[in-house]
């Protein structure tokens, strides 16, 4: 029987070898080299802490920080409410509507700032608008406005789905027995339904972050001077040419995100991924 | 009575906000591929309808389109094949609750946790100087194996999981199957609707993936999402919207495809 066990685990290696093997020779072992890269520059280890110490990449860090834990506060609030509503209201054109509201989950990072540039560009419909009602167009695509648009436009529909799958899973019972007990609409959001919301909005809000820090091609397409830690990264790289620091400073932003994801997952149980 | 009212009254606020919110979404979706279409977007539809700038991308970036596709195969192909398996030795290494499983499943995901940039960093810096890897799309495909592998091997663990994959095993054992046909009679068609969802899902991402293919790519080897950023830059807005459109075009038949399994096979997608 024992040797049995044995003989169908090693059988279970097998399966996973080639997978194990992809993984560490394309992404472990580059992953490592890029630590040490990153120390290999004229500072040395030290690289690792410039993210703090320069004035530059710590304005950009800081501006990361700010815009995503924004953007994330936001599109939590809007895609809580609406992921709600969807989940328990039926209504003429509710499937339509969700097909639409889903539509842009598929989008690149790329196409979402085509799409701001759309809505609040030079020829965008923002500044088509303004300029008919008050004689003067309002334009903030390139800009961290636009970047904030962006992602807000991009992390929606991920968090809505998010909300309805928590929402369906909602206990109704609990909310009739607060209600019978003479709670008011509000009270029962905020004592009974948001409670349970919880762990669905800590781990969709972490995805939601995460995204925001490290996402790149919406930055790019708007423009490649908004000031924020991946633009910094592709500067390093592709403009000065400075290795050792392109290398310390995406490892620190992988940190960064990493360490916002595990801990998301910690404080929502375990059931949750670490990225959808 | 007063109570119904309000009731109405909220219901409506809330639909407002979600018809608001669905129009912050599809409003400019509409507008590009309005603009695609049209013959000077800055003057209006008046301007008159027209395919030229359909044509235009075509003739510009028609490699692009086809580079996309063959790598979002290749990339379907590979992850099938290295994935399947994987997912198979997850569900069922030591009883398939082991802290190994699931370390292992957690390495798996840190090329999604960790921004493409780092990865695609990381790849350059440990296999830039081999030039001619560095130049062939087995470069960039190797990046989006390592992005998408996540999104297949966790639906098909998840089919895996749910369905009693030990006791069918060893149902078939008992009437005398080896590995390889408990294999491919047992544990392949019982993953189907996991393989299904995770190979559209595979497909759409690698398609859309920018973020490590922009570091990766060489003049040679650029592939839709890059071309579109490149026609963003540099092209009128026609232009960039008429490309905008064939990626649209391309994508919305995965995303059905994704709907109607979701519908029929109960297997969660998640992007």
């Amino acid at each position: 029987m024992k040797t049995r066990r044995r003989g169908s685990n090693r059988h279970l290696w097998f399966c996973a070898a080639p997978a194990m093997t992809l993984f560490a020779a394309f992404w472990l072992l580059p992953m490592l080299r890029l630590v040490g890269v990153g120390a290999s520059g004229p500072s040395g280890a030290m690289a690792y802490l410039a993210v703090l110490s320069n004035r530059h990449y710590l304005d950009s860090l800081v501006s990361t920080l700010l815009l995503s834990l924004t953007v994330t506060l936001v599109t939590l609030a809007i895609a809580a409410v609406v992921g709600l509503f969807l989940q328990r209201n039926r209504f003429p054109g509710k499937s339509l509507l969700m097909a639409m509201l889903t539509f842009p989950l598929a989008f690149p990072g790329v196409v979402v700032g085509f799409m701001v540039i759309m809505l609040a560009g030079r020829q965008g419909l923002i500044g088509a608008l303004t300029d008919k009602l008050f004689g003067q167009s309002l334009v903030f695509a390139y800009s961290l406005a636009g970047l904030f648009l962006g992602y807000v436009y991009f992390s929606i529909p991920r968090v809505i789905l998010t909300v309805m799958a928590a929402a369906e899973k909602l206990d109704p019972s609990l909310e009739e027995a607060a209600r019978s007990l003479g709670a008011n609409g509000l009270r029962v959001f905020a004592d009974v339904v948001l409670p349970a919301l919880t762990p669905a909005l800590i781990s969709s809000g972490a995805i939601c972050f995460a995204t925001s820090m490290g996402a790149f091609g919406t930055a790019f397409t708007l423009a490649t001077k908004i000031d924020v830690l991946p633009m910094a990264i592709y500067n390093e790289f592709t403009s000065y040419a400075n290795f050792s620091m392109a290398a310390a400073l995406s490892i620190v932003l992988g940190l960064i995100t990493w360490l916002a994801l595990a801990l998301a997952r910690s404080l929502s149980g375990s059931s949750v991924p670490a990225a959808a | 009575m007063k109570r119904a009212s309000r009731n109405a009254l909220q219901f409506y606020l809330l639909l407002l906000l979600t018809l608001l919110v669905c129009a912050f979404l599809i409003v400019p979706v509409l507008l590009s591929m309005l603009a695609g279409v049209t013959e000077n977007f800055f003057v209006g539809l008046s301007s008159g309808f027209t395919l030229r700038w359909v044509m235009a991308v075509w003739e510009t970036y028609e490699p692009t389109i086809w580079r996309s596709i063959v790598i979002a195969l290749a990339c379907l192909v590979v992850t099938a094949l290295v994935g399947v398996p994987l997912a198979y030795m997850l569900a069922r290494y030591r009883g398939g609750n082991s802290r190994l499983a699931r370390l292992l499943e957690e390495l798996l995901m840190m090329p999604v946790a960790v921004p493409g940039l780092a990865t695609a960093l990381a790849l350059i810096m440990a296999y830039g100087q081999y030039r001619a890897f560095r130049g062939s799309l087995l470069f960039i495909l190797v990046g989006h194996v390592l992005f998408t592998l996540p999104f297949m091997v966790r639906p098909v663990l998840a089919v895996m999981q749910s369905s009693q994959l030990a006791l069918l095993e060893e149902a078939a054992a008992s009437l005398g199957a080896g590995y390889w046909q408990r294999f491919c009679g047992v544990v392949i068609p019982n993953a189907m609707p996991g393989i299904l969802a995770g190979a559209l899902m595979v497909t759409t991402l690698s398609i859309g993936e920018f973020n490590i293919t922009w570091m990766l790519h060489t003049p040679l080897t650029m592939t839709l999402p890059v071309g579109l950023a490149d026609s963003y830059a540099s092209m009128r807005l026609e232009v960039g919207s008429a490309y905008t459109l064939i990626f649209l075009f391309m994508i919305i038949p995965l995303l059905i495809a994704m709907q109607w399994v979701t519908q029929t096979t109960q297997a969660r997608v998640r992007l």
